[in-house]
């Protein structure tokens, strides 16, 4: 049985949050488990045995409010569920949807697997990088609107081509409709 | 209803009897379709009994690997003094399969019974439904039905009144499709990273949080209410006569290069050839089938002898030399090149390896590498021999089955598509390519 003692290395109560430190950016970390969002956190613990369960919910929380999660950010997460920084950052670059750096207002993911693939969903890809001028992908468009990735199955395959803009999820996209769903972006 | 498309004749509405329909997704709604029956039916019973009937039902799991669930139900001992948990699998992300979404989109309190009933089977107070990041709506939705259950006390701590305590919390993951392995499920679901653990021991003796766990798919466990209010022999006639070893009805994704693709419910057994042909509508125009993964992209694929002569069932795919799966059924047409389609079903398995083990970390790569050299035309005919072998290297050797997984299309490719693989070799480009352009 993994009890937490057996957990090894991973917790730190008292490791404690550095200001700036860590902060890619330059700029101070706001922290984010303060008022509402430490409630939420609060009433999440008392749904789980353990308080490390609650990480991939307090890494939503963190990228919900702050569009990625910075290294600062990782530490805060670590200190308010007793880990360290180091374990926290092992989990955030496991999962592909946590943002590790800032991303374009805009983030669009065309799923481009078998399923999609054989109704065209290249040229889809395609599309948006050229729409957006993005160019290539991954790279955010110079205006800091749109960063476009392609992304392995959206589970959505009878509605090829899915794409997902940023929690949006779109069904049956064509090359032809990419101009239209981007104007409708603010 | 139907989503996206009306009903056909020849499906047996059972779990998809309400796509499309809006009002079957709020609680009033969903009890006026008469939901909850079943969960008030067994909590009134000995949960061995619920136990029992699912056992005769003959359900079997339906998120891939088939295994019966009321005998997975019976390894988990009551009275043991430890907390039990059922965990809900719902990171649906085995490409081809997109059924688990509908049901948790239109019907999310069918699962929600599902899951209480499922609970109160095998002493478990907590249930967690884990639903895949990607699938923001039906997060929404399960989430909203969760509130409601919970406001009207047909969930939580004193559940339908009967003083027992049944939580069900849906968790969030985060983009992983090793995170349907159900062992990583329960890492990740403990805020780990999303390895798979080895087995012994079995998620019976230590699952989630080290306590004893049952893992059901989405589909599984929305059948239940269905086999506890109509009794396990009317599951069990949704057969052929022939063979009693698959039962019920079973829903089909299918995508790809399909007329009408979608969502369908077919009872077990059901011809493969009508059903692709009939129900599906058969390929786009002007073109013709070339082959079909019947089970998700992890089963060998078929060509269209073997495909056209199958029947629906797990039995009845194993026949024709694949597998039923996660019913999540790619048809391939012949404007398609395999070659392409086989490297980028093998670059997803690159992608999505954990790279724990070995063989699956540098075998998924490799086979992915040599995969693309041969759809760019620059392949040679030791290739072969190569990607057989890292295919033996990944098969039966790792922690989980998705090296296996990555090496099962390229070995059928290869067997079946042969000639493909040898025009890109010997023409030093992609014959599909080249006509396109020509």
């Amino acid at each position: 049985m993994a009890t937490s003692k057996e957990m090894g290395g991973v917790h730190a109560e008292s490791h404690a949050v550095h200001g700036t430190a860590g902060h890619a950016h330059g700029e101070p970390h706001e922290p984010v488990f303060v008022g509402e969002r430490r409630k939420q956190l609060d009433e999440l613990l008392t749904r789980y045995p353990t308080k490390m369960a609650t990480l991939l919910p307090a890494l939503w929380m963190v990228q919900e409010d702050r569009g990625w999660i910075s290294e600062a950010a990782m530490a805060e997460v670590g200190q308010v569920l007793s880990l360290t920084p180091a374990y926290v950052k092992g989990v955030v670059t496991f999962y592909t949807m946590y943002h590790q750096h800032p991303v374009g207002k805009y983030f669009i993911q065309v799923c481009t697997t078998s399923p999609c693939n054989v109704c065209g969903a290249e040229d889809v890809a395609r599309a948006f990088l050229k729409h957006t001028k993005c160019g290539e992908l991954g790279v955010t468009s110079d205006d800091g609107r749109f960063t476009v990735i392609e992304v392995e199955c959206l589970g959505a395959c009878g509605f090829a081509t899915p794409v997902m803009i940023n929690a949006d999820f779109i069904e049956s996209v064509t090359p032809e409709k990419v101009p239209a769903l981007l104007t409708k972006l603010t | 209803m139907g989503y996206p498309h009306a009903p056909h004749p020849r499906e047996t509405l059972v779990l998809s009897k309400y796509f499309g329909d809006r009002e079957a997704i709020g609680l009033d709604g969903w009890r006026k379709r008469g939901g909850y029956v079943a969960l008030e039916k067994a909590l009134a019973m000995a949960p061995a009994d619920i136990v029992g009937i699912v056992k005769d039902s003959g359900l079997r799991g339906r998120g891939g690997a088939g295994f019966p669930t009321g005998l997975k139900w019976s390894f988990m001992k009551p009275g043991d003094g430890k907390p039990h948990y059922l965990c809900c699998n719902a990171d649906e992300s085995e490409p081809g399969t997109f059924k688990d979404r509908e049901i948790m989109r239109w019907t999310p309190h069918a699962l929600i019974e599902g899951c209480a009933i499922g609970s109160y089977a095998i002493g478990a107070e907590t249930c967690y439904i884990y639903i895949r990041g990607e699938f923001t709506e039906p997060l929404e939705r399960m989430e909203a039905a969760v509130r409601e259950a919970r406001a009207a006390g047909i969930i939580g701590p004193n559940a339908m009144g009967t003083g027992k305590r049944i939580d069900v919390w849906v968790h969030k993951g985060a983009g992983a499709y090793i995170c349907g392995e159900e062992t990583a499920m329960m890492n990740s679901l403990e805020g780990k990273r999303g390895n798979p653990r080895i087995k012994p021991p079995f998620p019976a003796v230590a699952g989630v949080f080290g306590q004893p766990t049952t893992i059901n798919n989405v589909e599984t466990l929305a059948a239940v209410p269905h086999i506890l209010n109509n009794g396990a022999d009317w599951y069990k006639n949704f057969s052929r006569p022939d063979n009693p070893k698959s039962t019920g009805t079973k829903l089909w994704s299918v995508c790809g290069n399909v007329a009408r693709p979608g969502n369908y419910e077919v009872v077990m057994g059901f011809p493969f050839k009508d059903f692709l042909y009939d129900l599906c509508g058969g390929p786009p125009p002007g073109r013709k089938f070339k082959a079909v993964i019947p089970g998700g992209s992890s089963v060998p694929i078929m060509n269209m002898e073997e495909a056209e002569t199958a029947l629906m069932d797990y039995e009845g795919m194993v026949v024709k030399g694949s597998m039923l799966g996660s019913a999540g059924c790619i048809v391939i047409d012949d404007a398609q090149c395999m070659v392409k389609q086989i490297a980028r079903l093998a670059r997803f398995y690159a992608h999505e390896s954990c790279a724990q083990c070995t063989q699956c970390r540098e075998g998924t790569a490799w086979t992915t590498k040599i995969m693309e050299r041969i759809e760019a035309g620059e392949g040679t005919m030791a290739d072969f021999d190569t990607l057989l072998e890292i295919g033996e290297n990944m098969t039966g050797k790792t922690i989980c089955v998705l090296s296996d997984s990555c090496a099962v299309p390229v070995i059928s490719g290869i067997q079946k598509w042969r000639d493909e693989f040898e025009a890109h070799i010997t023409g030093k480009r992609c014959p599909f390519r080249a006509a396109a352009a020509a």
